[in-house]
């Protein structure tokens, strides 16, 4: 833990860069390659990243485990709440083209873009969850 | 040509790769290696111009599986327990399944042929509408999150359902595990 100076320099450089890349993976898969997934998967490298270079239990004090497994279960709601409110509106169950009425009548582009970008993030919060979730499982065994 | 020429390099590094890892017994050696077929494989689908796959692979392959697979080497032995029984039985499956699979790809269509009917059902239909159905000029991320939003929903149920399964069975929740808070 003293001899990696190098080590942790550049993780704290890397760090901002890596997580900052992954919400620019999620934000930018309308024009880009990449989605919530692939996002989700690299934010939750980032936090593995720092807690393998800083040691788990400050990992644990900045990201707790309990948010961590929080998000699992979060993101599969948030994806399932578009559908509900896509029903709420007259249409079927993750049917975006009714997200968002004016008039009485679904503006179908703007429903479209805005849902795929909720679902998106759905993906993000529960793909992320379960990767840092399966980390700490994992990691917390060899420590005790 | 020079497409081509990306791909031999590429195809006869993973067999190396592949055949190294066969060989060597040593368990972290082969995570790392297969961290490094990962990215070897992230580059293949780059070069087939699937780059949302290749992030993929590339960020899931060799990134955090690899992660996992050397969080769980740290809780086992490192060394491959020597293999005692004898070589016909695995060798004829090896054999067996790879002339069955070589027998699959002499039906499959040739290589990047227009006319094949993965591009003839709804994939035109995709390209042509989902610019002006969604705004989203990635198309691939237009039929993932909109068109076929039923298995993305799916496949986040999974990735949900996996990560419930593996907590629990590492003892996260459970009464009797090392660390059930």
């Amino acid at each position: 833990m003293r001899l990696d100076t190098i080590l942790r320099v550049c993780s704290k450089i890397f760090i901002p860069f890596i997580l900052v890349f992954g919400f620019y993976v999620l934000f930018h898969g309308h024009y880009g390659p990449g989605g919530g997934f692939q996002a989700g998967v690299i934010a939750a490298a980032a936090i593995i990243l720092y807690a393998i270079v800083f040691g788990l239990a400050e990992c644990r004090r900045v990201v707790p485990p309990a948010v961590v497994e929080a998000m699992v279960p979060l993101g599969v709601l948030i994806f399932a709440a578009v559908g509900v409110w896509a029903m709420m509106n007259g249409g079927a169950f993750l049917d975006y083209d009714y997200l968002f009425m004016h008039d009485g009548l679904p503006d179908r582009v703007e429903g479209q873009y805005w849902g795929i970008l909720f679902v998106e993030v759905g993906v993000f919060v529960s793909v992320a969850g379960t990767m840092v979730a399966l980390f700490y499982a994992f990691a917390g065994r060899g420590l005790t | 040509m020079i497409e081509l020429l990306i791909n031999m390099v590429l195809l006869t590094l993973l067999a190396i790769i592949t055949l190294v890892i066969i060989r060597v017994r040593n368990l972290f050696a082969v995570v790392v290696l297969f961290s490094a077929y990962s990215f070897l494989m992230a580059t293949v689908m780059l070069v087939l111009d699937a780059p949302d796959v290749a992030m993929t692979e590339a960020a899931v392959g060799a990134g955090v599986s690899t992660i996992v697979a050397l969080s769980a080497l740290y809780l086992t032995r490192a060394e491959e327990a020597p293999f005692r029984l004898g070589l016909m039985v695995p060798l004829f499956v090896c054999v067996g399944v790879g002339a069955a699979l070589v027998w699959g790809t002499l039906g499959l269509p040739a290589f990047g042929v227009a006319e094949q009917p993965l591009h003839e059902h709804v994939g035109g239909a995709y390209l042509e509408r989902a610019y002006d159905e969604t705004h989203t000029p990635n198309v691939v991320t237009a039929v993932l999150a909109s068109y076929r939003g039923f298995d993305t929903l799916g496949e986040v149920t999974v990735v949900f359902t996996a990560g419930i399964g593996v907590l629990l069975l590492l003892g996260r929740f459970g009464r009797g595990g090392r660390r059930g808070n």
